[in-house]
C-alpha cells in the first residue's frame, strides 16, 4: 500500500473538472476520459500538490465520521488505481 | 466526447498511410478563424470535453494559438496532433500561453534515413528530436505516436525504448489503419501475420518492464482479427470530426459513403447535426443493423464495425465489417493479405505545400 506521507498530485495534461453537460465531475488526460464516482470525487478535490494521502483520510475521516483505518484503504486504492493509469503521481 | 478538428489538409510531410482523402480538400476552402471559434462554443455547449487540433499539420495554421486559446477559455481540453516540423521556440511559446494541455508527436521510425523516406520529409526526423525535447522542456506530458506498417515493424522494441528515452509518459504503437491514402497504399503497408504477432509480443513483454513508466496503448490491423474494431466506439456514438472546409463527419472516412449528405457547420448548429442529421443517425444504434449483426451479442460491443471498411472492401455500407469472421464477407480480409508484397510501390500521399511567405495570403501549390 502506498505509504501514508506520500503527496499526491495530478499528472503532467491531466484536468479535473465539473461538466455541467453531464453535470458532474471529469478527468481528464491524453485520449481518456473519467467519469469518477461520488467518493472519488471527494478524494480527487482534495488533491492539491500539498496535502498527504494521510492528511487526506484524516479530512474525510472527520468529514464523514468513518473509521480512519476504513478510508485510508480506500484513498490508497484509488490513488494506486490512478498511479497505474497516469492520472495521479504520487 | 471528442472533436476532431481538422483545420487543414496542408502538410509538409507525405505519409503514405495518411488517413486524409485521397481529395485533399484546398487551403481557399478552409474554415477561419471565427468559424472555427464559433464551432468550439457550440462543442462546449454539446457536451465535448476535448478537442484534437489535427489535419494535415494543424501548425501549418497561424491561428492555432487563437484556436487553443479559445478552446482553453472553453475549458475544452486542447490536444494537438502533430508532426512537429513547424514546433519552433516561438510556435512553443505561443502555444503555452495559449494554454495547451497536450501535443501528440508523431514518428516515422527510429532510423532517420527510413523515417525520412516514409515521411518524404528531408530533416523532418531531426526537428522533430527537437520538437520533443521542447515539449518536454515546456512541462507539457509528452506523448509519441509511431504509425508501424509493414516497413518499420520490425524495430517496435527500438521505437518503444526511444519514445522511452525522449520522456514519454505515452507512446502509441499504432499500425497502419487502411482508410483514404492508408487504403491506397494497403498492399505496400499491410504487415504478414508473422510481423503482427511479433510485434503484439514485443509489446506485451514492454508493457511490462514499463509499467508505472510509461503508458503503452496499441492499435492492431483488423485484417487478422476475427471480431471487427468498435469503429469511432459506434457510429456517431461520441465522436464528431469536422474537415478543413467545415463539413460534420461522424469519422474522418465517412465521406467514401454515396448517398449521405453531410452537413456543414456553415449552415447548421453542431447540436442539430448531432442530433438531427440523416448522416449521424443512419448508422447510428442498432435499428440499421443487418439481421446477422441485430442478432449478435456484440452488437454493442462492437456496433457492427466500420462502414466506411464495409463499404470499401464489400460494397455495401450497411452490412456487416467484413473484418468479422461472421460475415459472407471476411474471405476478402485474406485475400487482401495475400495480395500484399513487401516490394509493392507506395504511392506518396498528395502534397500541399504549407506557405512560406509571410503575409496573410495563403500560398498553395498542389501535386
Amino acid at each position: 500500500m502506498i505509504p501514508e506521507d506520500a503527496v499526491p498530485c495530478f499528472g503532467a495534461g491531466v484536468k479535473f473538472r465539473f461538466d455541467q453537460v453531464r453535470d458532474g465531475w471529469v478527468l481528464l488526460a491524453p485520449e481518456r476520459l473519467f467519469q469518477p464516482d461520488e467518493t472519488a470525487v471527494e478524494i480527487l478535490k482534495l488533491i492539491d500538490g500539498v496535502s498527504s494521502v494521510g492528511a487526506i483520510a484524516n479530512g474525510l475521516a472527520a468529514r464523514y465520521e468513518a473509521p480512519r483505518d476504513l478510508i485510508i484503504t480506500d484513498v490508497a486504492a484509488l490513488l494506486q488505481d490512478l498511479a497505474d493509469k497516469g492520472v495521479v503521481r504520487l | 466526447m471528442a472533436l476532431l478538428a481538422e483545420l487543414t489538409h496542408r502538410c509538409p510531410l507525405k505519409c503514405p498511410y495518411c488517413s486524409n482523402p485521397l481529395e485533399l480538400e484546398r487551403a481557399s476552402g478552409e474554415l477561419s478563424s471565427e468559424d472555427w471559434f464559433r464551432v468550439l462554443d457550440e462543442a462546449s455547449e454539446l457536451g465535448i470535453l476535448q478537442v484534437h487540433f489535427s489535419g494535415g499539420e494543424p501548425m501549418a495554421r497561424r491561428d492555432l494559438p487563437k484556436l487553443v486559446a479559445h478552446a482553453t477559455r472553453l475549458q475544452l481540453y486542447t490536444n494537438i496532433i502533430t508532426s512537429g516540423v513547424l514546433l519552433t521556440d516561438e510556435a512553443m511559446a505561443a502555444l503555452l500561453e495559449a494554454g495547451v494541455d497536450h501535443i501528440q508527436l508523431s514518428f516515422q521510425d527510429v532510423d532517420p534515413v527510413m523515417a525520412e523516406w516514409i515521411g518524404g520529409y528531408a530533416g523532418g526526423h531531426a526537428k522533430k528530436l527537437l520538437a520533443a525535447q521542447r515539449i518536454k522542456a515546456a512541462g507539457l506530458p509528452l506523448t509519441t505516436n509511431f504509425v508501424i506498417h509493414r516497413h518499420n515493424v520490425d524495430r517496435v522494441d527500438a521505437m518503444i525504448a526511444m519514445a522511452h528515452a525522449l520522456g514519454s509518459s505515452r507512446v502509441e504503437i499504432a499500425h497502419a489503419q487502411y482508410y483514404g491514402w492508408g487504403l491506397r497504399n494497403r498492399a505496400a503497408l499491410l504487415p504478414t501475420r508473422e510481423q503482427l504477432d511479433s510485434a503484439t509480443e514485443t509489446v506485451e513483454g514492454a508493457r511490462d518492464r514499463l509499467k508505472g513508466a510509461m503508458i503503452i496503448d496499441y492499435v492492431v490491423p483488423d485484417y487478422f482479427a476475427a471480431r471487427p474494431k468498435a469503429c469511432m466506439g459506434g457510429w456517431a456514438n461520441r465522436f464528431l470530426n469536422i474537415t478543413p472546409s467545415g463539413k460534420v463527419l461522424p469519422c474522418h472516412a465517412a465521406e467514401t459513403l454515396p448517398g449521405i449528405d453531410f452537413p456543414s457547420v456553415k449552415s447548421r448548429s453542431l447540436g442539430d447535426i448531432w442530433s438531427n442529421s440523416d448522416a449521424f443517425n443512419r448508422y447510428r444504434g442498432t435499428d440499421w443493423m443487418p439481421a446477422l449483426c441485430k442478432s449478435c451479442d456484440r452488437r454493442e460491443i462492437d456496433w457492427g464495425g466500420c462502414r466506411c471498411q464495409a463499404f470499401a472492401l464489400a460494397g455495401d455500407a450497411a452490412t456487416t465489417d467484413p473484418a468479422c469472421a461472421k460475415s459472407p464477407d471476411h474471405f476478402l480480409m485474406a485475400q487482401a493479405v495475400e495480395e500484399s508484397r513487401p516490394d509493392a510501390e507506395f504511392v506518396a500521399r498528395g502534397c500541399m505545400q504549407v506557405p512560406r511567405v509571410s503575409s496573410d495570403t495563403i500560398y498553395v501549390r498542389e501535386f
